[in-house]
């Protein structure tokens, strides 16, 4: 027997409507046959969603944040270095500490390390594109990585993906588990891309990081911020 | 200040190498979990579980991941303070098996004892999948518990069976395809 009960933890507010993106996005052939055709079946929050896994600081190595160094060969990786940062927090703006990151992405060509990518740019031998790490106590979050490029998908004729970093993130219960993307600003493809586009209008800002001065390195790196939120509590408590 | 959900966008087709490393062959970062969830030091009843996802063309989907958050054999929620070994979470894409299917070796999860049947909570993602979807897998071979359970309670009856994992071959092995449209379609939560 669990010695806690849904009744001690926090409900969770649901997505949100009007920024998340319906199961079928206007443009985005696979979006079709690949999700659910009836509504969702409402879930009371149970322990079963108030509770979610952990993954602290025990889960990450000392360079998996540093995606410049944690996929070397024999020398540094090709590309535009540059620093993403920015904080986790919830609906409420209260921070996210100790949540896991993962992130992935494709090199400064545009092709990833996956083999199953077939795009005919080069692989880099000194990037992998993996990395992740835990927030901090107060919700930040730092990688360092290498500017990805744009690559074709064959989703419609002359399909480029405007260049972009996977998210992957936890939070504090299994509702508020999150996958997305996170695109650079000013991109010229973007107004092109169902997936980004797939956002409801004024929410699609949300997903583009921020060039910051005060992130940007010296002679080292240019810094971009992308604060990511997750779902807040709920105003009123559910019936355990 | 009341800030916004960043928006879900689809996990892509190239997941493996970041979420699931290990099972995929990529050396250069290790894994937080896979699809061994539980080893033989684990106490509970050893289970199984396999299964395929299939499109609306009823087509198996080769490169989809599954995640699975379970209680352990004592009906009880990991936190990660108790260092039993056993973490409750596994994570496996469906493209390293000839046949897609994901496998996940585990226990068979407690009662909570709130009142719901055993089960396991599965997010499911995608490419073609702008956000993810959850379900659960209800073991068929609980009718009794199932029958109370408040969760299962909410699904037409007629659709409840698309939530249980069937007995296979094997002692300890279930099976549970999802179909993600149709005449069999998988009920999928919204939480
Ligand atoms: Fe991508």
């Amino acid at each position: 027997m669990s010695e806690t009960s849904s009744r001690d933890l926090p409900g969770y507010a649901p997505f949100d409507p009007e920024t998340q993106p319906d199961w079928v996005v206007h443009g985005y052939h696979s979006s079709v046959s690949r999700s659910p055709g009836r509504p969702a079946i409402p879930l009371v929050q149970t322990l079963s969603e108030l509770t979610g896994p952990v993954y602290g600081h025990g889960a990450v190595q000392p360079l998996d944040h540093d995606l410049t160094q944690n996929g070397v060969t024999d020398g540094a990786p090709l590309g535009e270095r540059i620093i993403v940062t920015g904080q986790v927090l919830d609906e409420d703006g209260r921070a996210q500490p100790d949540t896991l990151i993962e992130i992935w992405q494709c090199n400064s060509a545009g092709r990833y390390i996956h083999t199953a990518d077939r795009h005919d740019a080069p692989i880099d031998p000194n990037f992998f594109g993996g990395g992740r790490c835990v927030t901090d106590g107060r919700g930040c979050y730092r990688f360092i990585t290498i500017k990805p490029a744009a690559y074709p998908w064959g989703n419609h004729p002359n399909a480029w993906r405007p260049a972009h970093i996977h998210f992957s993130l936890f939070g504090p219960a299994f509702v508020t588990r999150l996958v997305t993307q996170s695109y650079f600003p000013g991109d010229p493809l973007l107004a092109h891309d169902p997936i980004y586009m797939g956002t409801p209008v004024p929410f699609r800002d949300l997903l583009v990081m921020d060039y910051d001065p005060e992130v940007t390195e010296e002679g080292f790196a240019l810094g971009y911020r992308f604060d990511i939120v997750l779902r807040g509590r709920r105003a009123t408590p559910l019936e355990g | 200040m009341r800030r916004r959900q960043t928006p879900s966008q689809t996990v892509g087709p190239f997941f493996a190498f970041g979420l699931t490393p290990g099972q995929y062959g990529y050396s250069a970062l290790t894994g937080i979990a896979d699809g061994t969830m539980a080893g033989p030091d684990t106490p509970g009843r050893r289970l199984r579980l396999e299964g395929r996802i299939f499109d609306a063309g009823g087509e198996t989907v080769p490169d989809a991941m599954v995640e699975i958050w379970q209680a352990d054999a004592t009906g009880r929620y990991p936190d990660g303070r108790s260092n039993t070994g056993f973490a409750g979470f596994g994570r496996c894409g469906t493209g390293t098996d000839p046949e897609h299917r994901f496998v996940f070796e585990t226990i068979r999860p407690g009662p909570l004892g709130d009142g719901q049947a055993p089960h396991l909570n599965v997010i499911l993602f995608m490419r073609g999948m702008p956000r993810h979807a959850f379900t659960r897998v209800y073991f068929a071979d609980e009718a009794e518990a199932n029958a109370s359970d408040p969760v299962l309670s909410t699904v037409p009856p007629e659709r409840r069976s698309t939530l249980l994992a069937a007995p296979g071959s094997r002692d300890g092995v279930y099976l549970f395809d999802i179909h993600l449209r149709g005449e069999r379609e998988t009920v999928f939560f919204e939480p």
